[in-house]
């Protein structure tokens, strides 16, 4: 499909030097990061002992792998620069409040993953139904991630595609099973600098050639047929007949800046994982706020990219021409010069990775705290739980594997799975907020509200998108919108059953829910010693959160 | 479960973790000057494919800067510059374990 049209690129022996000694480094990290791992705390969470400007640069890494950048882009040359709601409604506003108001129930309750945090609030099996479609869910997604770094390897260096999956996986493989979180987490941080000296001059370069972002403006306008509607960010969001491509504003504001993102970056393990290893309770804090600002500009190193290819590649997104995922390779191959291309393309292979390791990891961690450990084999010592650990990551990339063949002979099928997973956050959040800020909420209504929401979820995405059989009952124009809405549906069900089920059930007592509860606090909180500690005005979590808000409504207004 | 958490947690080796820093530094420094070199001796050709920029030139000098700065910092503000804080604060849960424990 993608693979036969994406641009060959002409690489020769300094690129690959580039690219073997950032490989090279990648296993030196798992190999150093091993002396670091002695129980199975410092494997899964890196010991709770990293300053928050890494955990922070990688919990934007996490999610800024090679498909994200990739696909971002397509979206930069298929809708304009509606994409940055992807970014500047759909992450950041979520991000911050991550960082101030729910960082608190996850880091000091000294919970180890999201899951757990449902066994305390609700009951068991509110949290094996969670850890167990996390677990799933996560191992075919990291299956899914190397089919496709296998496809652009294989297209743009001409490997064979099994053994593109085997190398990388081998790779992903090495520095995670001896490192553990550490070894994700460092590789993050070196690999979003990388990303970042890969696409900082394609821009460059890209807008050089367009005649800057005026005569980008101009082209896109009046040469494609995006045309002008390609600078508005709200152009065309009106309900009922919305012609933006991203569909009308309450599926925008609603389901993705609300239910997508907030359940996305303050639920999804992946990423809540990086802040929970941050070594206290601030650094947990400002993990997702350091965040915050690389992703406020990330946009302009993919939609440009995006706009740029629109004008200059020809019949890009057309019939026999390039697809939009090609963006970004098919730039990389007309404009950089051996050297450059070498590290744009290690960025891109390393992004792959890391969005593969941080699926693995976070599927290990689950797996043995939250399956093995309460459920299959209890009560062992420490040391036999980080050795389930290893074993289990070699497991897990062992499926991945498989995931990625399976993947290579029904590409259709992964496709749909990956657009569904992609909504189990949508109900996981509605349970989780509800949970927090209302103490009354019962144990079952966990339970019930998550099963039901996540049913919702599935019927939503096969009804929106007309998978039944049976005509939709109503229909929306993009493909996007159709996703906003069905997260909304999702959240929906699944507050209105929590709410039914909580007046016919009984709550827990208030002791069991202190600290995990809105306006409960736990007086054994034993982060109350280190809030005393006085910091640099810098390190104010309020401070950095509410300059990124700032930041991000100023840029809003500008590309209104 | 045989020991007790804070047990498990004075067995932790994550503070003999290397700092990232120095390793950012080294590759970015490397690669700084590789790109620095293929910048300056970059055919007429190749200028011309990056629309006149040198940019190997420029991205070669960008990394080093980066890379630069990064041993700055790290050589500036050591790691262990702030253990005694995360020390003080992890000497309240059990008496034996603000001694880092050695690597294994």
């Amino acid at each position: 499909m993608t693979t036969d049209l994406a641009a060959r690129l002409d690489v020769n022996a300094i690129d690959y030097t580039i690219l073997g000694i950032y490989f090279a480094i990648v296993i030196a990290i798992g190999l150093l990061a091993r002396r670091a791992v002695a129980t199975s705390e410092d494997f899964f969470l890196s010991g709770r002992a990293l300053p928050a400007w890494v955990t922070g640069l990688a919990f934007v890494a996490a999610n800024l792998g090679a498909l994200e950048i990739l696909g971002m882009a397509a979206n930069g040359a298929e809708y304009g620069i509606s994409t940055v709601h992807f970014y500047w409604i759909g992450a950041v506003p979520a991000m911050i409040f991550l960082g101030l108001v729910l960082m608190p129930f996850y880091y000091s309750t000294r919970v180890h993953s999201v899951p757990e945090y449902l066994r305390r609030r609700f009951n068991r099996p509110t949290h094996a139904f969670n850890a167990l479609t996390f677990a799933v869910a996560s191992v075919l997604t990291a299956g899914v991630n190397l089919y496709a770094l296998g496809l652009i390897i294989q297209s743009l260096l001409g490997w064979p595609l099994w053994l593109a999956i085997f190398v990388s996986a081998f790779f992903v493989l090495i520095y995670i099973t001896l490192g553990g979180l550490s070894g994700a987490i460092y590789t993050e941080v070196l690999q979003f600098f990388v990303i970042l000296a890969g696409l900082i001059p394609l821009v460059i370069v890209g807008l050089s050639a367009v005649g800057g972002w005026d005569g980008l403006k101009e082209q896109v306008s009046q040469n494609t047929e995006l045309g002008g509607a390609a600078f508005s960010q709200w152009g065309g969001t009106a309900v009922g007949n919305a012609t933006n491509p991203l569909g009308d504003w309450i599926g925008i504001v609603f389901g993705l800046g609300f239910v997508l993102s907030f359940g996305y970056w303050t639920t999804n393990f992946a990423e809540v994982q990086r802040a929970l290893s941050a070594k206290d309770l601030s650094a947990a804090q400002r993990t997702p706020l350091i965040g915050a600002f690389p992703k406020i500009f990330i946009p302009a190193l993919t939609i440009i990219p995006g706009l740029v290819a629109l004008v200059l590649i020809p019949k890009l997104g057309q019939q026999g021409g390039p697809t939009y995922n090609d963006a970004i390779p098919e730039l990389m191959a007309k404009f950089l010069p051996n050297g450059v291309l070498g590290i744009a393309l290690t960025g891109l292979l390393a992004a792959f990775m890391a969005g593969m390791a941080a699926n693995v990891s976070s599927f290990n961690t689950v797996f043995t705290y939250d399956l093995w450990r309460p459920y299959v084999v209890k009560d062992r010592p420490d040391r036999y739980y980080l050795q389930v650990g290893r074993i289990i990551t070699v497991i897990g990339i062992l499926i991945g594997i498989g995931t990625a063949f399976i993947a290579s002979g029904y590409e259709n099928i992964m496709n749909y799975v990956q657009a569904l997973f992609s909504f189990f956050n949508a109900p996981l959040f509605a349970t989780f907020i509800v949970g927090v800020f209302w103490k009354r909420m019962t144990p079952w209504a966990g339970f019930a509200g998550l099963v039901s929401g996540t049913a919702a979820a599935v019927l939503a995405y096969l009804s929106l998108n007309n998978k039944l059989g049976v005509p939709e009952i109503v229909y929306i124009e993009s493909a996007q919108s159709r996703n906003f809405w069905g997260a909304i549906a999702a959240f929906v069900v699944d507050v209105a059953v929590t709410v039914i089920v909580t007046m016919l059930t009984k709550p827990k007592p208030i002791d069991e829910v202190k600290g995990l509860v809105w306006g409960v606090p736990d007086p054994d909180n034993p982060d109350a010693a280190d809030a005393q500690n006085v910091r640099s005005w810098w390190e104010s979590p309020k401070v950095l959160g509410f300059t990124a808000l700032g930041i991000t409504a100023v840029l809003s207004v500008i590309f209104l | 479960m045989s020991e007790t958490d804070e047990e498990v947690h004075a067995k932790s080796a994550s503070r003999g973790l290397f700092d990232l820093r120095w390793l950012i530094a080294g590759l970015f420094l490397l690669y700084g000057v590789a790109l620095v070199l293929i910048g300056i001796f970059d055919s007429a050709a190749e200028v011309q494919k990056a629309d006149g920029i040198r940019i190997n030139l420029w991205t070669g000098i960008g990394m080093f800067v980066l890379g630069a700065l990064f041993a700055l910092w790290s050589w500036l503000r050591p790691l262990r510059a702030d253990a005694p804080a995360s020390a003080a604060a992890g000497a309240d849960d059990t008496s034996g374990s603000d001694r880092p424990a050695s690597d294994v």
